[in-house]
């Protein structure tokens, strides 16, 4: 996507209406003008509800994980390994279901190029965990307490020597090399360029070569996957971009859970800035690939500032700011961040409802809170959604998946400004349940 | 004095608590006066986190100043006191899953709270499980999970300890972010627990310590 060249001298609203329009008029070559309709009324449905406007139906935009694979006779395992199978099953639950908005396509990842990498972050089918279930996270301190500074004065040079080199195995002669803002002047070229002759740094390099040819062989499948999806069933990507806010990039993949609820304790001011010192790169992160993909929806997943994770006043005082200044630079761009709450944020409600963040401009995904509480503290200045739970996804019967829906409906989607989606990404669901939310969402979702 | 220790622990000030450890220690006080103003102490957390006014952070925390102060006195200890202890539970996270923050919680506050723990850590076979209850004589089994597939890996546990003729000596709760009653009678386990503390209290209750 090119943007205009007065980008700098919009305004926030025109540049979400610029991405808007740019989102709905996306250049995809359509089976046939009724693909093409489908698309763009889709499209709107998520401008009216984002707007708080009444849509023309609820949009239905479950969160879907390992769940094709599962129906179709596959394993984590081919879905991470074999793309055939990652494409054909991934449009073909799309075919079969029809939802509003295409699942997560960025969670099927490639196995293959974790190999390369000697990824060590996550287990995944077949490196740690069962063949048939999800990566999962190795909880464990990727980065120690005592590298705050070394964070905080520079985090390019940071990951680059200190934190890659111990997440991913085939990265660690990075450690050996030089921060690139070295390389300023012409005495100082040479030497910095010296360290690359070391023979474990050109085989790293061999390496990362490699790894793009996997990633790019994965991202092309992953494309055509979701192309197909949107060029003949006229389904739209929800998302065009990822952020996360700086307590979970510090607490999910970084100091882990339990360091960074130390770190709370004993170095509360370095948490602080370094949070702060993340804002900025979590916008621009979100912005360069929103930019490329052309979607302005930004999907945040948020983890550690759920309900019993910490106190009210800790979330006000030490989640919020920051996640709050990433989300306010987001809109700025004019994107719409789409948060995705996975927990429980009843206690939250109050705090994230904040009248400075512009009304009308984001999402926020709700999995196990009160919808009536958060529709009417939340509901009234932004879109929220969800919260259909994974255990009615996986135990539940068809009658009663078909009344939680129409209750849920009842008590949040009136006049619009609601997104229907399972709680949590879905895994496992009986297929005849999964159809029942489908049908419901669409039953109830025309009569709002 | 160690009613200083208590309320530097009841506050979460570290540093004060293993300073005035220290000079407890020092000055001649009795070691297991030192561990149970800790311990009083973390019960006050404890009931604080049951009544919605203390949260994950600060149970972290105090487990971690329990255990620098447990360090300190454990020198100081003549010979290994084998306090009475309630009982002995078994407590894992299910195969196929492996997270390990909240059942290590539980792993702590059941420690705290008198039991012995056998941890036998993430993404646990249903023999190795097994193997564990009847080494240790298990009263209570703990069986702990964060995804949706763990529900079927609880049953194929619950059910080898059932294979195993296990079953009627060994109380099995649940615990993780998606479980629910229902979860426990797709298992067949006797109970769940929201937190760490639900965890205690049936523990408690079913090997008659409460």
């Amino acid at each position: 996507m090119t943007l205009p060249d007065n980008w700098n001298e919009l305004t926030s609203e025109a540049r979400l209406e610029f991405r808007l329009d740019a989102w709905q008029n996306a250049p995809i070559e359509f089976a046939s003008p009724q693909v093409a309709q489908a698309y763009r009324d889709r499209v709107q449905l998520y401008r009216d509800v984002i707007a708080l406007k009444k849509p023309a139906t609820v949009p239905i935009a479950p969160w879907i994980g390992l769940l094709p694979f599962r129906y179709y006779g596959h394993t984590a395992k081919q879905a991470y390994y074999d793309y055939e199978i990652l494409k054909d099953d991934w449009y073909r639950f799309h075919e079969e279901t029809m939802p509003d908005g295409i699942g997560l396509t960025l969670g099927i990842v490639p196995g293959k190029l974790f190999e390369i990498l000697d990824y060590h972050l996550y287990d995944w089918p077949g490196h740690g965990t069962p063949d048939d279930t999800s990566y999962q996270y190795n909880e464990k301190e990727w980065m120690k307490a005592d590298e705050y500074t070394a964070l905080i004065q520079d985090p390019g040079s940071y990951w680059q020597r200190t934190y890659l080199p111990r997440v991913f195995g085939a990265l660690e002669p990075f450690a050996q090399l030089s921060p690139w803002t070295d390389l300023v002047e012409i005495p100082f070229t040479a030497p910095f360029f010296a360290g690359f002759a070391a023979p474990p740094v050109k085989e790293m390099l061999k390496k990362l070569a490699e790894a793009g040819d996997a990633a790019m062989e994965w991202l092309q499948a992953s494309m055509a996957a979701d192309g197909r999806i949107m060029a003949t069933l006229g389904i739209p990507q929800t998302a065009g971009g990822s952020s996360k806010a700086p307590y979970d990039i510090l607490g999910d993949t970084m100091r882990g859970t339990r360091g960074l609820m130390l770190d709370k304790f004993r170095q509360p001011d370095n948490v602080k800035t370094a949070m702060e010192r993340l804002v900025p790169l979590a916008v621009d992160w979100a912005v360069r690939s929103n930019n490329v993909t052309g979607n302005p929806i930004v999907f945040i997943p948020i983890h550690k500032g759920a309900d019993g994770f910490m106190s009210d006043a800790d979330f006000r005082e030490l989640y919020w700011p920051t996640f709050k200044a990433v989300l306010l630079g987001l809109i700025e761009q004019g994107l719409v961040p789409w948060v995705f709450v996975e927990g429980s944020y009843n206690e939250r409600l109050e705090v994230i409802a904040d009248e400075e963040i512009p009304a009308g401009r984001m999402v926020w995904m709700f999995d196990a809170t009160d919808m009536e509480r958060a529709k009417a503290i939340v509901g009234s200045r932004q879109c929220i959604g969800g919260n259909v739970p994974a255990a009615l996804f996986a135990m539940g019967t068809p009658e009663e998946m078909d009344a939680y829906v129409k209750d849920l409906l009842g008590k949040t989607a009136k006049n619009g400004g609601f997104i229907l989606s399972s709680g949590i990404v879905l895994d496992e669901a009986d297929p005849t349940v999964y159809r029942a939310f489908i049908d419901a969402g669409r039953r109830y979702g025309a009569e709002i | 004095m160690a009613g200083g220790l208590k309320e530097a622990v009841i506050e979460l000030r570290e540093a004060d608590a293993l300073r005035i450890t220290d000079e407890l220690l020092r000055s001649g006080t009795d070691p297991l006066t030192v561990v149970s103003s800790c311990k009083e102490a973390m019960d006050v957390i404890g009931q604080r986190f049951a009544n919605g006014e203390a949260f994950i952070p600060e149970l972290i925390m105090a487990g971690e100043i329990m255990q620098g102060v447990t360090a300190k006195v454990k020198p100081y200890l003549q010979t290994e006191t084998s306090s009475a202890r309630l009982g002995t539970v078994v407590m894992c996270t299910v195969q196929g899953d492996i997270h390990d923050i909240g059942k290590d919680i539980v792993v702590t506050m059941l420690d705290i709270a008198g039991f012995d723990v056998v941890d036998l850590g993430v993404d646990v076979p249903p023999d190795r499980v097994v193997e564990a209850v009847r080494d240790h004589k298990a009263q209570v089994l703990g069986l702990s999970g964060l995804l949706t597939i763990a529900f079927d890996s609880m049953k194929t546990t619950v059910a080898a300890v059932e294979d195993a003729g296990l079953r009627d000596g060994v109380k099995i709760m649940l615990g993780g972010a998606p479980v629910t009653a229902d979860v426990v009678a797709y298992a067949g386990a006797d109970d769940w627990g929201k937190d760490a503390i639900a965890a205690v209290e049936l523990a408690r209750t079913w090997v008659g310590g409460a």
